[in-house]
């Protein structure tokens, strides 16, 4: 079992409830859904997967350890093994794309000859090869979230989120983003995806789990119920 | 910590500081004036600490003794005087060198004050000093006890006063230069915020990749540093020339004793360079936890 939550509760310090009693397990490399309204959650639930935010109630384990009771000083670990896909990619304008990869690599301190290694396999993966030294601005939207991919992998996670990976992408290019994370979910690493498109969900058959209002109203291991 | 990181941390540093070069130019004129003025504040306080302590070492007493004394009972006296706790010097002073200082103050011998008076009017007296000008008001106290000694004399109530004044001088002083060192600290604090909020999405992503705090932390703190130290040579440099050609134009015009010691002044200077890194660092640090807080 790679995630526990148990009765997990979180309200903001200004008394906004964002999850209500959220309990779910994600086993080792599943592909996981998360969907529901804007508001209902999901930012928050993720969040509580690298400790950008804790819990007001409740337990987490990833990897059966508590990330609550966890150090500050020992959450650089846990997001070692946590690769994070940004909706709008936070990527460094002013490094090129396998700088912006192994930039991922340098401030955990891998040494060079690891780095560019590991960054030459990601860019193969996720089909960039001849963008290496293009900056953001020269790519696009697609390719930047594949750079964005690329450096969620760079540090080899247990766990890849991505936070609607393709809310700014058109529909074509969402399918071969969505063809990359199955592929990199077929290889071996967990997937949890958080999105608002019905018409990808519905196509790739995997669980769903549906939030509104902080609750978990729905977990469907093949998506058929929800959507 | 790696060697590896270190080449990192640096190599951060000087990127950082050459891609941001407005904020850089920025940042070193900010130190640069603080530790102008600061610089300016220490000296001023070191030339009235000197002026201070001048004048606190001239104070003395003397002690007028009694006439009919033995020769024995004389240097009895002088024993317990100087038995006394805090009790640097006596010195023992004739009725005939008295009156010779005397008829000297008075500019030259045409004063023969012995045959205008008929007789020497001046008794015997110690001059004493002690290790602590503060002590002299106690020790005379006790001097005054003293079987054989007629009086003593300390220049009593000024000397209270002088050291009231020179307390709050030295208070008031360290005061400004606490007040000034504060101000420094917030205005590097703020522009070294520029500079980090310039880049706070790359702290923010390092911070989810996994990056130590320290880690994410060295290369601001070297660039505080070198900015803190930078801006504090320049200072120095100016100071030091302004203060050089001052004492050599007004050391000798006034009775005011300057601080031209080199050891001390190049000791005030290297403070100020340290000076210069620690606001460096600690306004570094102070701008930059709220962003690793994440």
């Amino acid at each position: 079992m790679l995630v526990q939550f148990y009765n997990v509760s979180k309200i903001y310090s200004n008394g906004v409830k964002a999850l209500d009693d959220v309990s779910l397990k994600i086993e080792r490399g599943e592909f996981l859904f998360l969907m529901g309204p804007s508001g209902a959650g999901k930012s928050t639930l993720i969040k509580l997967f690298f400790r950008e935010e804790a819990p007001t109630r409740g337990q987490i384990f990833i990897a059966s350890r508590s990330i609550v009771r966890m150090k500050r000083s020992e959450v650089p670990r846990l997001r070692r093994n946590i690769g994070i896909v940004f909706q709008d990619f936070k990527l460094l304008e002013n490094k090129t794309a396998s700088e912006n990869i192994a930039f991922a690599m340098e401030v955990v301190g891998a040494n060079p000859k690891e780095i560019s290694q590991r960054v030459a396999e990601v860019i193969e993966m996720v089909g960039l090869k001849g963008k290496e030294n293009s900056f953001p601005g020269e790519l696009s939207g697609g390719e930047q979230q594949r750079v964005g991919i690329a450096r969620a992998l760079a540090n080899r996670p247990l766990l890849l989120i991505a936070d609607e990976p393709t809310g700014n992408l058109d529909i074509d290019t969402s399918r071969e983003i969505m063809e990359l994370l199955f592929d990199i979910n077929r290889k071996g690493t967990t997937v949890i995806m958080a999105t608002h498109a019905r018409e990808l969900v519905k196509a790739a058959r995997k669980r769903v789990i549906l939030l509104d209002k902080g609750r978990v109203i729905a977990d469907n291991p093949n998506g058929e119920s929800i959507v | 910590m790696r060697l590896r990181n270190v080449v990192y941390f640096w190599r951060e540093a000087w990127k950082s500081l050459r891609r941001n070069k407005v904020l850089t130019i920025a940042s070193v004129s900010t130190v640069s004036i603080c530790i102008l003025i600061l610089g300016m504040a220490v000296l001023m306080t070191a030339n009235a600490g000197n002026v201070m302590k001048k004048l606190e070492s001239d104070v003395e007493m003397v002690a007028f003794l009694d006439r009919a004394l033995t020769r024995s009972q004389i240097s009895q006296i002088e024993e317990q005087i100087s038995r006394l706790d805090g009790v640097k010097s006596v010195k023992f002073v004739s009725r005939d060198t008295a009156l010779a200082r005397l008829e000297k103050s008075y500019g030259n011998k045409e004063y023969d004050l012995k045959s205008t008076l008929g007789k020497n009017p001046l008794p015997h007296s110690f001059e004493v000093k002690a290790k602590n000008p503060h002590d002299v008001p106690r020790i005379a106290s006790k001097v005054g006890k003293i079987e054989g000694v007629y009086k003593v004399n300390y220049g009593q109530g000024v000397v209270e006063r002088l050291f009231a004044v020179t307390k709050w001088v030295r208070a008031i002083s360290l005061a400004f230069i606490v007040l000034l060192s504060l101000g420094a600290i917030f205005l590097i604090a703020t522009t070294i915020r520029l500079a980090i909020y310039a880049r706070r999405k790359e702290i923010y992503l390092m911070k989810l990749v996994g990056a130590t705090d320290w880690f994410i932390r060295w290369p601001f703190f070297i660039e505080g540093i070198l900015l803190g130290t930078l801006g504090a040579l320049f200072s120095i440099l100016l100071l030091a020339g302004a203060y050089s050609s001052l004492v050599s134009n007004m050391g000798s015009v006034y009775f005011i004793p300057l601080v031209t010691g080199g050891p001390i002044l190049n000791q005030l200077y290297i403070a100020l360079l340290a000076a210069g890194a620690v606001l460096g660092v600690v306004g570094t640090y102070i701008s930059l936890n709220r962003f690793l807080d994440v």
